[in-house]
């Protein structure tokens, strides 16, 4: 009884470390956290790789949620360009996943891949 | 206006076939596409991904997949977290931000490439692939 009292405050502090490196994460990049959370839920808690990014995505809701009021709080927030871009990648996100079972992902990833340092090297000389 | 549909709708062509999230796309896209400044772009961004956060949700969370005490315990306890980040973001010069969120986007493409590397199936590749899978057998 002890030992299982034991283990889940093991748990509960696990989940409360990596909500706040997700949230740290999330608020220093503008970004969700789930490159923080999926691994730290797979290597702490057991999680399959599946179940951990399910729940990463219903953590971010949160997580991405708080940060954005923070930074409305800064003003920062454009809430019109948000919506602009928010609301069409949700369609994105769905064209995206029935496009990978006909594509070649492989080759996409690396061509993203590319891509991405593209544009880092962009943002850095911008 | 036309130049925000667009990158919403790139961006999560990409999340959704790949497997990343939104925000390492959408940050550079307002940046690069739309002018906005390193900061704003970064709050911005946290705003457009919680519509597709939700709707990710709700498709995995009809296989039984979000453990969602877990995930509310994460999402609740993030606040502090979340706060300082934004705090921290805020406290730095566009200038240094906009060359971290640059090394981020470096290292999400050295996994890209691992990934990609290290599967031999492209269904190993992305995180969507989860509901891809159980798409099919629908």
């Amino acid at each position: 009884m002890q030992l299982a009292t034991e283990h889940q405050q093991h748990r509960s502090l696990k989940l409360m470390a990596i909500g706040t490196l997700a949230g740290l994460f999330s608020g220093l990049f503008g970004v969700g956290g789930g490159s923080v959370i999926v691994p730290l839920l797979v290597l702490w808690l057991g999680y399959d790789e599946r179940s951990a990014t399910a729940t990463s995505l219903a953590a971010i809701v949160f997580i991405a949620g708080f940060a954005a009021a923070v930074q409305g709080l800064y003003g920062n927030v454009h809430l019109l360009d948000a919506l602009l871009i928010g609301v069409p990648a949700v369609v994105g996100v769905l064209i995206g996943a029935w496009l990978q079972q006909r594509l070649q992902a492989r080759s996409i990833a690396l061509l993203f891949a590319a891509l991405l340092v593209a544009s880092a090297i962009e943002l850095i000389l911008s | 206006m036309i130049g925000a549909i667009v990158i919403g709708l790139a961006a999560g062509v990409v999340a959704g076939l790949l497997g990343v999230g939104g925000g390492v796309l959408f940050v550079p896209g307002l940046v690069l596409f739309l002018g906005l400044d390193q900061h704003h772009a970064e709050a911005t961004s946290l705003l457009a991904i919680v519509p597709v956060a939700i709707v990710g949700t709700y498709r995995h969370d009809r296989y039984g997949n979000v453990r969602r005490a877990d995930a509310l315990t994460l999402g609740v306890l993030s606040v502090a977290g979340a706060a300082g980040g934004v705090a921290l973001a805020n406290a730095l010069s566009g200038v240094v931000l906009r060359y971290a969120f640059a090394a981020l986007m470096m290292v999400v493409a050295a996994q890209l490439v691992h990934r990609a590397l290290a599967s031999s199936t492209s269904a190993d590749l992305g995180v969507e692939d989860a509901v891809a899978e159980h798409d099919e057998v629908d």
